[in-house]
């Protein structure tokens, strides 16, 4: 503590004595634990930042649909942001919103509110009666606010703000009630709630998660989250939603933070089928796989490939991580080598195998050219053009979506005739690429993509399987960091024994965790996370269990600005 | 002639199935030009902005005259219904300075912002959104943002670097944001105050007097983000007071009467040149019917991923990768590419044309910067780099040219459309983008 003391300013000396002061009697409960515990073997962490992050459209309509139902069709579309050291995540905590965003989102809580106001929705989503539907009931318009703002709030709404809610709803009634809009007649107890349920909808506590820090009890001299900030971080990192009631509930009465608080509550998430939806939406972000929103191929080239394959090689993809690492709890690496797939008709025709209805697990058999990620749909159609396949593409996405380098940008201004004239006639593009790696100015670069991109060769910009290219046959030879193969069965061996594959896992999942890229004074931390999950067997649900009970997770690093918002955090309450 | 068989018809594919998409309103411009806004008020001169990728192919880009009169290259031979009606600047700079040559980036951002931007930042605000400061807060949209590519990534607008202006992709969604239920028809007989609008405006108006107490709660830059919120929380209570009042009558509104069918969302010219229409026309007439005064059409990305139909790479690998024709002298499939952006900026200046308004048309009271981000598309240079400015800005620009910027910022063009749309800055722009002089050829 004398350490904080000494760098603080007087105010927040003064605010964090008192603070001390109040977790005495914990702290020495804590003490006579701590002397019992075994040594924790996570090195010393500084913590992360406490962050403002804006909520992503897939948080907002997972948390609406918690609380909803997943019949209300919300059509959430919020606007793109840019992905930040392999992630969209690592941006949401400096992301805005613009003027036009705000009439976006007006029009997405208008037409959820309508919905579960409607006649059809509202007797089971609004949990009591009014006396009568035509007239304020401030009882009931009371539980619906309370009820509902905690859960999208993450908070429980204070009376204040539950009394101003509800004098909006009662004062809405009066202006509303028997009034004909869109053809019908409104119900003025409903139409006030709707009303204020659409305001509640575009609350800035709603689209923006701010988390705050608190003095950790167990060490005074760290911040660490506080427990509803804490709640949103595991339920946003495993979830990708708002914390459920239970998480909440946990929040509030203290359990959370109690000892063994906070792995019950992530036992409890780990195991709950809402896991899937967070992982794959961790994924989703870490393959770039917003990708497919636009992907689209020239139909005179692939005219099998059509809007339902990309559709389908997304799922695909998914479907298999999560039943390799969740339903089958097995080794990351062995993603990449792996023959379980699923299939659905659509792609079916892409593999050239039966296709049967719906989606059905489906095993390549061994002398099938396709194991492991890399032969997938997805990845080989993402990493390629339109029109044809791109060694160059694709060797960069392995490099920085599965091993987190980074290929630079392509200098400016270059004379490409270099790399066109005259050879652009080659049939094979192991041919018309080899000048970027005779041209000094290009090879830095290409020497580290293109020999991926060319193990890869046997399949199209489509994904579908081809052994020659314009009537030569392909050579599919290549490399991986030293390692020599012939085709991509050869690159996925060479890519799950590459160390650096699960390392990237592990920073991935951490940024996506704390929501931002680690910082130089998380290298410590790292290590720990790259060992354990060695040690585990290279287990996905094991590794997401040693980041959120970690201290790199849960603490917070004592600055200047955090000072300030402390104590305006408490001066306001 | 009956309504239907007046209506403008564009025909598209979706999945390979011919379409034919109504655009009803372009046609119906006959009913009497108004003189004035309202009741006599001036016509406001409102602003624009368009973009596309990979400049072009020297010489069959930049005409060989200068001054009006100029014979229209080859690359711009789409030109000629709207040469009169646009100024066309070559031969300029982005210039880097310290910071690196963003490839697809620094040209496009020097020629919006006037400053190179740093490695690894996004731009600052851009001149839309500074001109919409001015002009933006009368009006149902603070600005209209669009693109033709189908993917909401793609836009030249910024509020700042974290921070882009979404466009609208989809024309049906941008029919629906613009003349769907919400549009209050400003020539309308009938009006009647929406109960609803003004119980949300209230609601909004209760969760606005908690600006303060969230802004303790959080840093200072989260600060700007949240204020950036609130600023959208304001537009949108003025929306809501916008539908409570009466508009005026638009002598020049007349919006479309039915929805257009969404397109396929391939990246072919085809589908493009379509989609661009058909948002380019709704923008127009949104425009015209006073919903927004600053409004952007994106026609291609930076790295614009426009795709030839049967031919294998799209636009921005073509550039890099095709060799030089030698009979034709240049990449013959990248010019294709140029010459369809190209003609789709005339569709652009066009919709504004079509739309009587006053003595003339909406065209003489925008003025619309169009800009690339690379000079000759081939080496992606930044220097030999275009811009274009279509419009009159209510009689403050004289249009027709073809200037020579020997070499000069591009910034110049954007400082002369910031000080035409009355934006009194000193200067605009940093280091040797920095610019205090409007280019005396076009001012009136």
């Amino acid at each position: 503590m004398s350490r904080v003391m000494r760098r603080s300013t007087p105010r927040f000396k003064q605010w964090l004595t008192s603070a001390f002061r109040g977790t005495v009697m914990g702290l020495l409960a804590l003490g006579a634990l701590v002397g019992c515990s075994p040594v924790d073997p996570e090195p010393e962490s500084a913590g992360t930042q406490t962050l403002t992050k804006l909520i992503t459209a897939e948080q907002y309509g997972n948390s609406l649909a918690y609380i909803f139902g997943s019949g209300i069709d919300a059509q959430v579309r919020f606007a793109p942001v840019a992905r930040n050291e392999g992630l969209l995540a690592n941006s949401l905590a400096s992301a805005g919103v613009s003027v036009g965003q705000v009439q976006t989102i007006q029009g997405v809580a208008s037409s959820v509110a309508k919905q579960v106001m409607d006649i059809e929705n509202r007797n089971h989503l609004v949990a009591c009666r009014p006396e009568s539907i035509d007239s304020p009931d401030e009882a009931c318009a009371t539980q619906f606010v309370s009820k509902i703002g905690r859960l999208l709030f993450r908070r429980a709404l204070t009376d204040d703000e539950i009394a101003t809610f509800v004098g909006q709803a009662s004062a809405a009634v009066k202006e509303l009630d028997g009034k004909e809009l869109d053809g019908e007649k409104l119900d003025g107890f409903y139409a006030g709630l709707e009303v204020v349920l659409e305001g509640l909808l575009i609350h800035p506590e709603v689209l923006f998660i701010v988390e705050s820090a608190e003095p950790d009890p167990n060490n005074p001299e760290q911040l660490r989250l506080d427990a509803h900030s804490l709640a949103s971080r595991l339920s946003f990192f495993l979830w990708n939603a708002s914390p459920d009631d239970e998480l909440l509930m946990a929040a509030e009465n203290g359990e959370l933070q109690s000892p063994g608080g906070v792995e019950r509550a992530v036992g409890r998430m780990l195991e709950s089928p809402r896991l899937v939806d967070g992982m794959r939406a961790f994924f989703d972000d870490m393959l770039v796989f917003d990708e497919f929103k636009t992907l689209s191929k020239d139909a005179t080239i692939y005219p099998e490939f059509t809007s339902v394959t990309a559709q389908d090689a997304r799922e695909q993809t998914l479907r298999t991580i999560i039943d390799h690492t969740l339903n089958k709890d097995e080794d990351y690496r062995d993603l990449f080598t792996s023959r379980s797939t699923f299939m659905s008709p659509a792609l079916a025709i892409m593999y050239g195998v039966p296709a049967q209805p719906g989606w059905a697990p489906y095993t390549f058999p061994e002398d099938s050219p396709r194991s492991g990620l890399l032969t997938q749909v997805s990845f080989l159609s993402l990493t390629s053009h339109p029109g044809r396949s791109s060694v160059t593409l694709r060797g960069m996405a392995l490099r920085e979506r599965l091993l987190c380098q980074t290929v630079p940008e392509p200098p400016p201004g270059i004379d490409f005739s270099v790399l066109t004239n005259p050879d652009a006639n080659y049939p094979t593009q192991r041919q018309r690429v080899a000048a970027h790696l005779e041209t000094p100015s290009c090879a830095g670069c290409h020497r580290i993509t293109d020999p991926i991109g060319l193990s890869l060769e046997q399949f199209d910009g489509a994904g579908g399987y081809r052994l020659t290219e314009n009537g030569a046959t392909i050579d599919a030879t290549g490399s991986l960091d030293g390692i020599e193969f012939d085709g991509a069965i050869g690159l996925g061996e060479a890519l799950s024994q590459n160390p650096a594959l699960p390392q990237c896992l592990v920073r991935r999942v951490y940024s996506y965790a704390t929501g931002g890229p680690p910082e130089n004074d998380a290298r410590a931390a790292l290590n720990y996370f790259n060992e354990d999950f060695a040690a585990q067997g290279y287990q996905l649900r094991n590794l997401l269990r040693t980041i959120a009970l970690s201290k790199a997770f849960s603490l917070i690093k004592n600055s200047p600005s955090e000072e300030e918002r402390l104590l305006a955090t408490t001066s306001s309450r | 002639m009956s309504k239907w068989d007046r209506r403008r018809v564009l025909k598209g594919m979706v999945k390979g199935v011919g379409v034919t998409v109504a655009l009803p309103f372009l046609d119906y411009f006959l009913n009497g030009n108004g003189t004035a806004m309202a009741q006599g008020a001036p016509m406001p001169v409102r602003f624009g902005t368009w973009g596309y990728g990979l400049g072009g192919t020297g010489k069959l880009f930049v005409p060989q005259q200068t001054g009006r009169n100029y014979q229209l290259p080859e690359e711009l031979s789409s030109w000629a219904p709207i040469q009169e009606d646009v100024n066309l600047f070559t031969n300029g700079n982005a210039f880097p300075d310290a910071s690196p040559n963003r490839n697809h980036y620094t040209g496009w951002v020097v020629s919006r912002t006037g400053i190179a931007p740093d490695s690894g930042s996004g731009p600052s605000e851009t001149i839309d959104l500074t001109i919409a400061k001015k002009i933006g807060g009368a009006t149902r949209f603070n600005n209209l943002t669009a693109t033709a590519t189908a993917d909401a990534r793609d836009t030249y607008s910024y509020y700042n670097a974290s921070t882009p202006n979404e466009p609208e992709w989809s024309p049906l969604a941008f029919y629906k944001r613009l003349f769907g239920l919400d549009f209050q028809d400003p020539n309308a007989d009938e009006f009647e105050r929406d109960a609803r609008v003004i119980a949300r405006q209230s609601v909004l108006s209760a969760i606005m007097e908690q600006e303060s107490s969230l802004m303790k709660t959080v840093g200072v830059a989260d600060r700007e983000r949240l204020d950036q919120y609130f600023t959208g929380l304001r537009q949108l209570e003025l929306q809501f007071t916008q539908r409570l009042t009466k508009p005026e009558p638009i002598a020049s509104c007349v919006a479309p009467g039915e929805a257009p069918v969404d397109v396929a969302m391939d990246q072919s010219t085809e589908s493009i040149k379509l989609r661009h229409q058909m948002m380019s026309e709704l923008m127009a007439m949104a425009v015209a019917c006073d919903q927004s005064r600053v409004f952007n059409m994106t026609y291609s990305a930076a790295f614009a991923s426009t795709i030839k139909t049967g031919y294998a790479k799209p636009h921005h690998t073509c550039t890099h990768e095709e060799p030089v024709d030698e009979a034709l002298g240049y990449q013959e499939n990248a010019s294709f590419f140029t010459r369809r952006a190209m003609e789709s900026w005339v569709d652009f200046v066009e919709a504004f044309k079509k739309i009587p308004e006053g003595d003339g048309t909406l065209l003489d009271n925008v003025l619309i910067l169009g800009t690339t981000d690379v000079g000759y598309a081939r080496t992606h240079s930044v220097d030999g780099m275009s811009v274009f400015l279509a419009g009159r800005a209510g009689g403050k620009i004289n249009t027709g040219n073809h200037i020579d910027l020997n070499g000069g910022s591009v910034a110049q063009v954007g400082y002369t459309a910031l000080r035409a749309m009355g934006v009194d800055s000193p200067s605009w722009g940093t280091l040797s983008n920095e610019t205090s002089e409007v280019i005396g050829d076009v001012q009136v």
